[in-house]
């Protein structure tokens, strides 16, 4: 396990930043691989800065899932916060498994996880704030809601 | 949480290491008594000898003939044997195989590729506790069944299935009965001249023997079809060199274990059973999988709520413990196991699978810390969960 894993990673699964719940967020987004059964729950604060740029105040995650699901997870949270909302949704897959070291192929999907629950933290921040919802974030919306979908289509009957 | 221990192996059901004594018996075979046991000189002749006493010593403690016990690389490479060799040897006859849902991944993608060359398969349900359903299977069987397959014991679960049954019903029937007993094979009796098996799968690296031999026993009157063609070792069965150290550790390997079954049966049952009641008392939302008494000695396996189980794997190894978990997470196919499905748990539940197998040199206080560090981990990864 110690060379399937970086050692990066093993240091942000065994102390994981960031972590935990934010009582009143401003967005939460939700997200969960049904099949391989992770789920991911991302918390964001967001405040305007001097210039008026909404800003990643603060960014919690509570994740059930494998080592790498929760690395990731942790590892988004370093990367986003305090940053605005335009650069925190810029952060790519491939900037996650860079900033851990690497990742093994077969756990890519877990950096997907935590991009993707980002993007509906973001979303849902809009909708709170009941401001037009930008078309990038929309399309990522409905593609993240489409694939939940096509999983739950195939999985419904251990689902029942 | 990271305090450094003495590595703690709980993983025999994947592999064990190799007895001194049995590798004691195999080395003499390497360099010294090299020969090829095809060949007719004297070097030849002293790798034959040793090749049939090892199989004569294998086929005394399954007691079935000597001429029925041929010898292959692997467990897989014997269950291959077994459904592809009955299939085509027999396709005159119908096209129409029967094994359970909880066999091991090389019988049952043998069968998925079976299915593929135009044979008919049936898959057998089972029980929550992953026993196969015996009024189902006498009723898949038609006129044109060959073969049922059924693990004599689940590699992941640990249950034991009523092979005794199984082998009454296809006799009954006319049809061939294999049973893969790589986890059973030296763990727990298996008398063939009590019940009615025609093939039956056995490993050496399962029983502290070397990796890389194995028997497939085919009753006399079987009809197979080889996988290998070449010079006819094995009675034509299986062409390839003899891999002549790892039968002799392979036989010895056995030999050990018929010995000394009955006692280590019962001190591994006691561990077991400590180890299933500290589990499920000490840690909530901890469930057992597989059958509570019909199950192998060595296995305790489980399920539990809102954690995963690669990383209760994960850091119970930073404790130096080893284990094996079924999570979907830990499989190259991104899919929970088909066994922990098979027993009626959701891919949820299977995500939080841990199967802890226990062997010759477990001690008491291995198991005791195991249960001391155990729900510390589970406590810490579900405080990471969004769910409590």
């Amino acid at each position: 396990m110690e060379n399937f894993y970086s050692q990066k990673l093993l240091e942000h699964f065994r102390n994981p930043h960031n972590w935990g719940r934010i009582k009143n967020p401003d967005g939460k987004g939700e997200v969960g691989n049904i099949v391989c059964g992770d789920v991911m729950h991302l918390y964001i604060k967001v405040k305007k800065d001097k210039k008026g740029k909404e800003k990643i105040e603060d960014v919690k995650f509570e994740t059930l899932g494998c080592p790498a699901a929760i690395a990731t997870s942790s590892v988004l949270t370093d990367l986003v916060k305090g940053k605005t909302l335009s650069e925190a949704l810029k952060v790519k897959r491939e900037d996650i498994v860079k900033s851990l070291g690497g990742l093994p192929k077969m756990k890519i999907h877990c950096s997907v996880l935590a991009i993707d629950a980002l993007c509906e933290a973001i979303y849902d921040y809009f909708k709170r704030q009941k401001k037009p919802i930008p078309k990038e974030i929309q399309k990522r919306h409905q593609r993240i809601q489409r694939e939940k979908k096509l999983i739950e289509e195939k999985y419904k009957e251990w689902l029942k | 949480m990271k305090e450094k221990r003495k590595k703690i192996y709980l993983d025999f059901a994947a592999t064990t290491p190799v007895d001194p004594r049995v590798l004691e018996a195999m080395l003499p075979y390497f360099s010294e008594k090299f020969g090829n046991s095809a060949s007719l000189h004297s070097f030849g002749q002293e790798a034959k000898k040793a090749l049939e006493e090892s199989r004569a010593k294998l086929a005394q403690i399954l007691n079935v003939k000597e001429s029925e016990i041929i010898f292959t690389s692997s467990a897989t490479e014997s269950n291959n044997l077994a459904l592809k060799g009955v299939a085509f040897a027999n396709k005159d006859k119908g096209r129409h195989i029967i094994i359970s849902s909880i066999e091991h991944d090389c019988v049952l993608n043998s069968a998925r590729w079976l299915e593929k060359q135009g044979f008919e398969v049936t898959y057998l349900p089972v029980d929550k506790y992953g026993i196969v359903d015996l009024e189902k299977l006498k009723k898949s069987i038609r006129k044109d069944t060959l073969l049922v397959s059924v693990i004599h014991a689940s590699n992941e679960i640990g249950t034991i299935e009523p092979i005794e049954e199984i082998g009454n019903i296809c006799k009954e029937k006319g049809v061939f009965f294999h049973t893969d007993a790589a986890q059973s094979f030296g763990k727990i009796e298996i008398d063939l001249s009590k019940i009615n098996v025609d093939l039956l799968t056995a490993s050496s690296h399962k029983i502290y023997g070397p990796k890389g031999a194995a028997l497939l026993y085919k009753k006399e009157n079987v009809k197979i079809e080889p996988l290998l063609h070449g010079g006819g070792h094995e009675f034509g069965f299986r062409a390839s060199t003899v891999n002549v150290p790892a039968i002799v550790g392979f036989a010895k390997a056995a030999e050990i274990c018929q010995k000394e079954m009955k006692e280590e049966k019962k001190r591994l049952e006691n561990l077991r059973d400590k180890l299933i009641k500290g589990v499920l008392e000490k840690i909530k939302g901890a469930h057992l999988t597989g059958h509570p008494t019909k199950r192998l000695p060595n296995n305790a396996s489980f399920w539990f709520e809102r954690v995963e189980g690669e990383a209760i794997l994960l850091e119970l190894d930073s404790f130096g413990i080893a284990v094996s978990t079924g999570s979907a997470c830990a499989s190259k196919s991104l899919e929970p196991s088909h066994v922990l499905l098979a027993i009626g748990l959701t891919p949820p539940q299977a995500h939080g699978s841990l199967r802890i197998t226990l062997g010759r040199w477990t001690k008491e206080e291995e198991i005791d810390y195991l249960l001391q560090v155990l729900p510390k981990i589970i406590e810490r990864l579900r405080k990471l969960s969004p769910f409590k």
